[in-house]
């Protein structure tokens, strides 16, 4: 893991949660949507705080995909869950909210699982005659032979 | 009561297995298009993003992410959001790993299982 790819996993973590928080506080200012009035979303787009929630969700899901594109799954999905502990630190901190002793063991937890799966491979390393059955090896073999 | 449950646990199955099915075909289609920094480097990001965009998992990925999204939506305007959110997503980080191991052959090794048992549980306290 280089120091750039690490970037592309904080990316991912700090997009999903602030566009996340950013949405939620446009939306209750733009009010309840109901079926009678879809227009009203497409209002909604024009609040500030929605349109940076979305541009910050754009973010995420190209830091996302970038991720997933050396990384694999099941290394990226808990590696970027501390922002559900990001979500709890800007309302303790930010929001002023009160976190519970449960929150708190909660954030512990996740914070354990991300270092456990970080201190391991990012990539499941094929073997090779399995690894010619799968198109990805396959082409990033030729994109090799181009170099 | 027992149709409040049965309504409740079936949307989220909906959203655990539509936004799981979404992220194996995505990451799928990651893999193939291979990674992202280097070709961006050799062939620009436009190329990248084309290369990306005409994928047929990541059009597949995409859609079921859009179902997924639509099923939380449905399912938070019947239920409780308290429930539904942090249900579906500790039960997303297992269902991913039986997934990735299953169809993307994934090693899941110890390790990763308990940061994903870790991860999940952290969600359900965080809620809690």
């Amino acid at each position: 893991m280089t120091f750039r790819k690490y970037l592309v996993l904080a990316g991912v973590t700090v997009c999903a949660a602030v566009g996340d928080s950013l949405l939620s506080r446009g939306m209750k200012e733009a009010g309840a949507i109901s079926f009678q009035h879809l227009s009203s979303l497409i209002l909604a787009i024009l609040n500030p705080w929605v349109a940076l929630g979305i541009l910050l969700l754009l973010g995420f899901f190209a830091s996302y995909m970038t991720a997933l594109s050396w990384a694999d799954l099941t290394y990226v999905l808990p590696a970027t869950s501390l922002g559900y502990v990001l979500l709890a630190l800007i309302a303790r901190f930010l929001l002023h909210e009160q976190i519970s002793a449960t929150r708190w063991l909660g954030i512990a937890l996740i914070s354990a699982g991300v270092g456990f799966v970080t201190r391991g491979p990012e990539l499941t390393q094929y073997p090779v005659e399995h690894a010619l059955q799968e198109g990805a090896t396959v082409q990033h073999q030729r994109t090799r032979a181009h170099d | 009561m027992t149709r409040q449950i049965i309504s409740t646990w079936s949307s989220v199955a909906a959203i655990v297995i539509t936004s799981c099915a979404g992220d194996v075909l995505l990451s799928r289609a990651m893999k193939q298009v291979g990674d992202v920094g280097e070709l961006w480097h050799r062939t620009g990001v436009l190329n990248v993003i084309g290369r990306i965009v005409r994928n047929p998992w990541f059009i597949c990925g995409v859609l079921c992410m859009t179902l997924a999204f639509y099923s939380l939506l449905f399912a938070l305007s019947w239920n409780d959001v308290s429930l539904i959110g942090p249900a579906a997503a500790a039960l997303t980080f297992i269902a991913n790993a039986i997934a990735a191991k299953t169809f993307l052959h994934e090693r899941v090794d110890r390790r990763r299982w308990i940061a994903a048992l870790l991860v999940a549980g952290g969600v359900i306290l965080l809620a809690a």
